[in-house]
């Protein structure tokens, strides 16, 4: 259809074209993240069989010292007179292999059954000794703190093969090695990549990337706080499989599907009362002819800058039953007040209460980011369409508003994201109250984190195995949408479009 | 025609002061009442149905600084003035820490080329993509095993770590500044470390004040790691949770407006804070713009 076509259409019928052309659309763009997903799968494993490659290539063209240095850390090094790096690479060797030896081998010879000895009493010398028994989760933490180990230890293997490989080369082309004060150089010119990143990664993996992969690893154990405390056991797909079977684990995947469907309606709702109210704001606020807008803008930014913890607690204060709202319904009210538990009473209640809250926290938000896109708009397009004699209201539906939907869609799917993330708007107003008694340790207004978070750290039931599937599948949900938005936006394809 | 145009503008306008006016007031209102009440005379959690307070007194900031204990309760268990303090130094180490990681990866990935960029940007991003809390147990078993648990560095720790995967605004400040001065300084002989820190860094005073902000107030706003190191050792609170505490059902009636007097005492410099924050984040990012 061409456009002229296009623009002899009805609403309606434009609408029908529209619709049908993104359902059209729908099989491509779902089409399009999958072989994302695949290619980088391929990547992924085209990587490591080049890896593989380039270590037997290496191997059959090295010399004898080359060869040695596949079992030797560092004999390349030494072998080819630069000391101090083959000294450094045989030292990772050997603390290497002493932390197997003395730590490390044991972790991993109980990492298949995560412990069997339970806390016992035995008879030493005729006396009745409480033996202490194992402890899986320590067994896990340190059995993945060896595999990450490993990791790093094998990475600095494969550099020193790669060094040794490249001296020898070096050597046959009559070259000299580097010397100790020329490599500090290069930390600070060639390679200072390396210099700056080598901490922040360490950090980080120490602190982030541990942590996450052992709490990976508990998602397929039975690991909670009422029988499997001090010893659990491997068992599979089981948790995922009580969140998501509703025939099996009633009670579990019902609370699974229940705060599912909630953390839903909430993540739409929050976005969209956001995005819409205060758009409507900013329009307002930045409407020609409207004065005092400094003063305005100040007043909403002033509630972003207070601290959320501190907002958000005072308003649950504020909303409590013998809280300062009831007292101005009082007032509305002939004088009696009605003690509305508005947080923890019923569970309409809550709900709405939540997102009206939430809309409080969040249009200043949307109210900050929309001025700022609204002075973007280019004055000339304004200018133009007037001398068209268009209305304002023409203006607005023609310009106004395609341009500020087409700049701001990737931050309505942040926003999304991270309402379904809304962790201190559900936690520091309502804790996830009212509770629900058909629930799985969770109340009505619990959306899918905050139950992970009682599961893991509130009070009540503690289940970390079913704590650490929901944080899995909420992370491929938002996985999932995050990689849409990255596909799609400008500024990710585009790094280099100003420098 | 001209005259009912004027008319009917003049009354949109006028709807449009009264919209945002009341907006206004609802915004700013539960700030009002928390200043009012938190220099409320007579203590507990309400003024006997007074919206508006008949006496004020400074005696809640005083017992809150003096660490006193209010009157009908046992023994001071919570002490304000040292939350402060632990704050205040948790804030102070994590901040230099935090900024110096988040400037140096966003350099590293912004202006240097090398083989693992692509790959370490994306470990990032996806790293970001997991709840925040789903970790915390196990960052807890960790600092357990390091004998860390219940201290202030263990705080500044998790503080600071992760702050190295932050990069991406003050990465697409730097990504802004022109490549040519990179270039024309390598001609000079500066090595990528001198740019770093003789070129790159004066040029972005805008994004480093905003890292630095940034870093600085997150200690003050954080209440569920804080909580978790903690435990119930109130002594080792920070600010945030030690304000939550008050409102705790054991302390919330004795507390209330201790709570209040601290919820000002620290959302006021942290507002200042943050305003002088977004300026230097809107300047950051238009001064960005204009250079391209």
């Amino acid at each position: 259809m061409t456009y002229v076509e296009y623009k002899q259409l009805s609403p309606l019928q434009k609408f029908a074209f529209n619709f049908k052309k993104f359902f059209k659309n729908l099989p491509g763009a779902v089409g399009r993240f999958f072989k994302t997903i695949g290619l980088a799968i391929v990547h992924f494993f085209v990587g490591i069989g080049k890896g593989f490659k380039n270590y037997g290539v290496t191997f059959v063209k090295g010399d004898w010292a080359t060869k040695l240095s596949y079992v030797i850390f560092g004999f390349g090094c030494l072998h080819k007179k630069k000391y101090y790096k083959g000294i450094l690479y045989f030292l990772v060797e050997v603390l290497y292999i002493l932390f197997l030896v003395f730590f490390g081998a044991e972790q991993l010879y109980w990492l298949p059954t995560l412990g069997t000895i339970a806390q016992h009493t035995e008879i030493i010398d005729g006396f009745a000794v409480t033996v202490p028994g194992q402890k899986s989760m320590q067994i896990l933490l340190y059995a993945t703190l060896t595999l990450v180990i490993t990791a790093v230890v094998f990475v600095i293997y494969i550099s020193n093969i790669k060094d040794a490989y490249k001296l020898q080369v070096m050597k046959e082309n009559g070259e000299k090695p580097t010397s100790l004060k020329e490599d500090a150089r290069a930390f600070l010119d060639g390679k200072y990549h390396i210099t700056l990143l080598s901490f922040p990664i360490l950090m980080i993996s120490v602190f982030n990337i541990l942590p996450l992969i052992f709490m990976i690893l508990i998602a397929f154990t039975n690991y909670n706080g009422t029988d499997h405390i001090n010893l659990f056991d491997w068992v599979g797909l089981e948790n995922f499989g009580n969140l998501l079977n509703v025939i099996d684990s009633a009670k579990k995947a019902q609370t699974f599907f229940g705060i599912a469907g909630w953390t839903l309606i909430w993540a739409v709702a929050a976005t969209f009362s956001n995005y819409i109210l205060g758009m409507i704001v900013a329009l307002m606020i930045n409407k020609k002819g409207i004065k005092l807008k400094g003063v305005f803008r100040t007043m909403f930014v002033i509630t972003i800058a207070v601290p959320q913890f501190v907002s958000l607690l005072l308003m649950s204060q504020i909303l409590a039953e013998d809280g300062a709202f009831n007292m101005v319904l009082a007032f509305f009210n002939g004088g009696v007040n009605p003690h509305i538990n508005f947080l923890g009473g019923e569970a309409l209640t809550a709900r709405l209460t939540v997102i009206i809250v939430n809309c409080w926290v969040g249009i200043p938000y949307t109210i900050l980011s929309m001025s700022g896109i609204l002075m973007n708009i280019p004055e000339d397009l304004y200018e133009s369409a007037r001398i068209d004699g268009a209305s304002p209201f023409k203006t607005f539906t023609k310009i106004t508003l395609p341009y500020m939907i087409f700049v701001t869609t990737p931050q309505l799917i942040t926003t999304f994201v991270g309402n379904i993330n809304n962790f201190n708007v559900i936690f520091l107003l309502t804790g996830g109250r009212p509770t629900n008694p058909d629930y799985f340790n969770a109340g009505y207004t619990d959306i899918l984190v905050t139950w992970l978070y009682n599961l893991s750290m509130g009070s009540g039931v503690q289940d970390y195995g079913l704590a650490s599937a929901i944080g899995i599948l909420v992370f491929i949900i938002c996985a999932t949408l995050s990689l849409i938005v990255y596909n799609n936006s400008k500024s990710m394809k585009d790094e280099e479009a100003f420098s | 025609m001209i005259k009912s145009y004027k008319l009917r503008r003049h009354l949109s306008n006028a709807l449009i002061y009264i919209i945002l006016g009341v907006m206004c007031i609802i915004w700013v209102m539960p700030f009002v009442y928390l200043v009012l009440h938190s220099l409320r005379l007579d203590g507990g959690v309400i003024d006997n149905g007074a919206l508006l307070p008949k006496q004020f007194t400074f005696k809640h900031y005083i017992d809150l600084f003096a660490g006193n204990a209010p009157s009908g309760s046992g023994a001071a268990t919570l002490y304000f003035p040292q939350w402060f303090l632990n704050t205040f130094v948790v804030a102070c180490f994590s901040c230099v820490i935090s900024t110096l990681s988040v400037l140096m990866v966003s350099y590293a990935f912004s202006r240097l080329r090398f083989g693992a960029r692509k790959k370490l940007m994306n470990i990032a991003m996806i790293l970001g993509m997991f709840p925040g809390f789903m970790t915390m147990i196990a960052m807890y078993y960790l600092l357990k095993i390091m004998h860390l648990d219940g201290t202030l560095v263990a705080l500044v720790l998790c503080y600071s770590c992760g702050a190295g995967l932050g990069f991406q605004i003050s990465k697409g400040f730097f990504d802004t500044i022109p490549r040519a001065l990179d270039e024309a300084a390598t001609i000079d002989g500066a090595t990528k470390n001198q740019i770093f820190w003789k070129i790159i860094l004066p040029m972005s005073k805008p994004i480093v004040v905003y890292t630095v902000l940034t870093s600085f107030i997150g200690p003050w706003t954080d209440f569920i790691l804080a909580k978790i190191i903690m435990g119930d050792d109130t002594s080792k609170y920070t600010v945030a949770i030690g304000l939550q505490k008050m409102i705790s059902a054991e302390f919330r009636s004795s507390y209330f407006q201790q709570f209040m007097a601290g919820s000002v005492v620290v959302a006021v410099p942290i507002t200042l804070l943050f305003l002088k924050m977004q300026k230097y984040y809107v300047e950051g990012v238009t001064a960005g713009g204009v250079k391209g």
